[in-house]
């Protein structure tokens, strides 16, 4: 068997940044202790060539490895928002860990690792390989969030998001038994196949389903399966919750919307009651115990369920028999991932800028007198405030009205009214950050850092320049999902 | 470059020029500052009336349109489409009169971070240009939130002492209707295949059951920003909290953006259901100007008495609207115009002098006329404006709206126009009680105190006098020759009805 017939050219970018992200591990060794910048620069390094490879896959249809992987307009997509995520992540981390005192080259190439199994994730196209890479994904980040050790806070962290981790992988496996007993196959294609042929048993797949939806859930932390979050997300250090808190919601979502659009399609009107409840359930409670937070990172957790809450409203249409709707639906799922991820990056970006190594400066209160101090930083805060409620003139603003047009044209009125009442209901704490950067006093004290500012600068420019021209990432967003089916 | 020299284009967005230079000036130049925003915002006006110059007003429908296709990608078909026609017209040149006047009330009594204000204000001014001249949904959408921020901050860092609580009221209360109107727009775009509004009503298909709720979800939108009682419980607040630039404007124009709505997106998408509406808002509409007059007759503060009038006011023109007949609907566009002039004059008066007592708590002025007999005489001027004296700008408005409900087939109730007839009684009996409390009678205690502090009160200065005058010339210009006012809106309002009485002929 030669590389030709495993088409090895699907997981290509995949595999440099594996080799790179290996290397990396061995070329630290070389690195002097205080030059650590140095393994972060070459770990953005093959994180850009990577992304340029995976840019040089648009258009690519093809499956390899025996159906085990896929390389289409979808994974693509995915890993080129992936890929942008893990460069912002390092970014944001490259001043962080220094002033933090956890400068340690193993944090960029965990990194890596980390976003291969993200990229793995989306290009699976069999339950064991999504397995594979939910590990692989996963065990970097439990390493990551007790990186700031021998703090309790973040040890407490890494171990929670573990054992809560573990405990998730196990639905997921045992969910792909069930449909591997219901279906005799655990690749998604034939998963369908079988599905509609006579001697499936619908029972097993229907509860392997749900399983399997379980595991992902807690991945994506959807309401009830959310309580890990706002510890862990508090507890680890900020640049991790950051890069986690994106990169690990974007893979997530990416296997749920591929293994329910591609595997799952002919049980997707039984699930639509189930993702209703899910998304309105995760929607009011994220929005709700959020309005109660005083700490940032513990805000920002619950904003980041509240909009996993949003995301997972783009399944429920899916549902619909109209290929029509599922394609919007699922583009519109899509686009929201790009909005959310860059705003939430830039919001960790003025977080991690107001951060104190003594874990000071993480209420909100400490934002007090921002706008004056720093006109630039509170600006930006302010407009990823108004990008996380879904106001103009952001990109929230437009991944809203793409999901809930999705919602509408799928006919489901209900959630969409909960949608919007639940974002009313963000705008109160939202803005309470707005109130307090602009309208009290204070002096607060901020770090300068030249990625820092500059990612914080880039992610504030692009909410609102793609919310004035979005047509080229809305078309990308709906091509990506054409030859999903 | 096109596409930035279309008028209307032009003029929605030349505030960016000025927010541009703003952006550039160090923050402890004041005036520096000052003068920039007001320059910005009277070339945005000298483009306004070049807008009016090439405005054809017997041409019923969209003049100086611009528009391009925005978003036409994925099931999309969102257009850049911006136009005026009689309905809006006389409202966007409200838009670019009163913010340089708004600006220039602010010359001494902004101090505090005169760079950001600036720029807020500027931004409000796009977005409420915008507002008056989108002619797709999801364009409005967007100009129509965005006037939000700017005005969320105005009131949230320069407002009184419980701003933050005001400006947060405003804010949740305003956008808990617009989101509802969202979901509606989408509807809209999904059901019609584009978010063209003239577009739109060509099509004229929406079933008359769906047009019900669509109806109820743009209203709620309008309704809370009018505000129509009983929804009105965020203007108090954000009105007397706001500074007098904020309040001005918000009184002056973005109530309008309310009822504008309603003119243009309630009446024209949805005919049946809004003549199936119309006997219930007139019933809103009334309660709101017996209300709105009760209570501010009740009030010991000044500024909320002229905010609580606004309820009032606002009532009268949603009555004039759901006359639905053209006497109705041109005495409410003109009535909008109206209470811009006088209440914002009112708010800047009350500015004024709040400047110089920094109360306003009715009981401790007095017989003011004799310290200050030209801010006496004007503020007289202006209170007779407002309750409607002959001769005024106010009687025509009301006059208008209450011959068009009088005789409106779709209220079909002459009650309704009787009991709203007591309004302007209501009207003189508070204004005339502010201005006696004020100016007539024995001297206020504030008098002394102000002498204590220093100079003792001064009368109007040059710059105070010069932002009054234009507003006082449009009074009496409209109260005695509101010709040329009533053509600009003519045609575009003859239209617009004789569209709605084919749905009542044909529903009947």
């Amino acid at each position: 068997m030669t590389l030709a017939d495993l088409s090895f050219s699907t997981i290509w970018p995949l595999a440099f940044l594996t080799v790179w992200a290996c290397a990396l591990l061995l070329v630290d060794l070389l690195i002097p202790k205080e030059r650590k910048g140095i393994t972060a620069l070459l770990a953005a390094l093959g994180l850009a060539f990577t992304l340029g490879f995976t840019l040089a896959q648009i258009g690519m249809q093809q499956t390899g490895f025996q159906e085990m992987v896929v390389a289409d307009g979808f994974s693509t997509f995915v890993n080129a928002l992936l890929l942008i995520s893990g460069l912002l992540g390092v970014a944001l981390a490259y001043g962080y860990v220094k002033r933090m005192g956890l400068e340690r080259g193993e944090y960029y190439t965990l990194l890596l690792f980390s976003v291969t199994g993200m990229m793995l994730m989306a290009q699976a196209a069999d339950l064991i390989v999504v397995f594979l890479a939910l590990e692989l994904l996963s065990i970097p980040l439990y390493v990551l969030a007790a990186f700031a050790r021998p703090k309790v806070e973040s040890e407490e962290a890494g171990i929670k998001y573990f054992l809560l981790g573990a405990f998730s992988t196990g639905f997921i496996v045992y969910g792909t038994a069930l449909v591997f007993g219901a279906t005799g196959s655990t690749n998604l294609v034939n998963i369908v196949g079988s599905a509609s042929s006579a001697n499936a048993n619908l029972l097993l797949l229907a509860i392997g389903s749900a399983l399997i939806l379980v595991g992902l859930g807690f991945k994506v932390a959807v309401v009830p399966f959310h309580m890990w979050t706002p510890d862990v997300y508090q507890g680890a250090p900020s640049a991790v919750t950051a890069f986690m808190s994106s990169g690990a919601k974007i893979a997530g979502f990416a296997a749920l919307l591929r293994v329910f659009s591609t595997a799952f399609p002919s049980i997707a009107s039984d699930m639509t009651g189930i993702f209703w409840g899910l998304a309105a359930l995760t929607m009011i409670l994220g929005n709700v115990i959020a309005i109660s937070q005083t700490n940032i990172k513990r805000l920002l957790a619950y904003s980041s369920i509240a909009h996993a809450g949003y995301i997972l409203m783009a399944f429920v249409p899916y549902g619909n028999p109209d290929p029509h709707i599922r394609n919007t639906s699922i583009a519109a799922g899509l686009f929201y991932l790009v909005s959310y991820a860059i705003t939430n990056f830039g919001a960790w970006g003025v977080v991690i800028a107001l951060e104190k190594s003594e874990g000071r400066g993480l209420e909100i209160g400490d934002y007090a007198g921002l706008a004056r101090k720093h006109p630039a930083l509170a600006a930006a805060m302010t407009v990823f405030m108004l990008s996380l409620i879904g106001l103009p003139p952001t990109l929230g603003l437009i991944g809203k009205i793409y999901l809930f047009r999705a919602v509408i044209d799928g006919g489901f009125y209900g959630l969409a009214v909960i949608g919007v009442l639940t974002s009313l209901v963000s705008a109160y704490y939202y803005l309470r950050v707005v109130v307090i950067m602009y309208m009290r006093d204070g002096e607060p004290e901020t770090e300068h850092e030249s990625f820092l500012d500059l990612t914080t600068i880039l992610t504030a420019v692009a909410t609102v320049v793609i919310s004035l021209v979005p047509q080229f990432l809305f078309a990308w967003a709906s091509n990506a999902v054409l030859k999903l089916f | 470059m096109n596409f930035f020299l279309q008028p209307l284009t032009l003029l929605t967005f030349f505030p960016l020029v000025g927010i541009l230079i703003l952006f550039f000036l160090p923050s402890d130049r004041k005036d520096a500052l000052r003068w920039t925003a007001l320059i910005t915002s009277l070339l945005t006006f000298a483009l306004s009336l070049w807008v009016l110059k090439m405005f054809n007003p017997s041409d019923p429908n969209l003049q100086l349109v611009a528009q391009y296709n925005w978003i036409t990608v994925a099931g999309w078909n969102i257009q850049y489409y911006l136009g005026v026609d009689g309905l809006s017209i006389l409202l966007l040149l409200l838009t670019t009169f009163l913010t340089p006047i708004s600006i220039l009330s602010t010359w001494t009594a902004i101090e505090e971070r005169v760079k950001d204000f600036m720029i807020f204000f500027l931004l409000l001014e796009l977005g409420m240009n915008g507002v008056f001249l989108a002619q797709d949904l999801f364009l409005f959408y967007i100009f129509w939130e965005f006037t939000l921020v700017p005005m969320y901050f105005i009131i949230g860092i320069w407002g009184g002492p419980r701003r933050i609580y005001a400006a947060i009221k405003f804010f949740l209360y305003t956008m808990a209707g617009s989101i509802l109107m969202l979901l509606a727009i989408l509807w809209l775009g999904i059901y019609g295949g584009t978010f063209s509004v003239p577009d739109l009503i060509a099509q004229h298909n929406i079933p008359a059951n769906i047009q019900w709720w669509l109806f109820l979800a743009f209203a709620a939108a309008f309704a809370i920003k009018v505000p129509m009682w009983p929804l009105h419980s965020w203007l108090p607040d954000a009105h007397v909290e706001a500074p007098t630039a904020g309040s001005v404007i918000l009184a002056g124009v973005m109530l309008k953006l309310g009822t504008y709505g309603f003119l243009r997106f309630n009446l024209g998408l949805f005919p049946e259901a809004t003549v199936r509406a119309a006997p219930w808002i007139a019933l809103l509409a009334t309660i709101g100007i017996i209300y709105g007059a009760a209570v501010s007759y009740a009030q010991a503060d000044v500024k909320k008495l002229v905010a609580y009038s606004s309820v009032s006011h606002l009532g009268f023109v949603m009555l004039g609207l759901f006359a639905l007949n053209s006497q109705g609907v041109q005495g409410a566009i003109l009535q909008m115009i109206n209470h811009g002039l006088s209440t914002g004059a009112l708010f800047l008066l009350v500015g004024m002098i709040y400047e110089q007592t920094h109360t306003r708590e009715l009981k401790v002025y007095g017989g003011l006329w004799k310290v200050t007999p030209v801010f006496g005489t004007i503020m007289l001027i202006v209170a007779l404006s407002s309750m409607g004296l002959p001769g005024l700008n106010g009687f025509v408005g009301e006059f208008t709206i209450l011959l068009g409900a009088f005789g409106s087939l779709a209220i079909n109730n002459a009650w309704f126009a009787a009991i709203s007839a007591l309004g302007v009684i209501m009207a003189a009996v508070y204004i005339l009680y502010m201005f006696q409390k004020m100016f007539l009678g024995p001297q206020g205690e504030i008098v002394e105190e102000v002498k204590q502090h220093g100079h003792g009160l001064r009368d109007l200065n040059w710059r105070e006098i010069a932002i009054m005058v234009p507003i006082l010339i449009l009074i009496f210009w409209i109260g005695l020759y509101p010709k040329p006012f009533f053509a600009l809106m003519a045609p575009a309002v003859d239209q617009l009805v004789a569209n709605i009485s084919n749905v009542t002929v044909a529903m009947h």
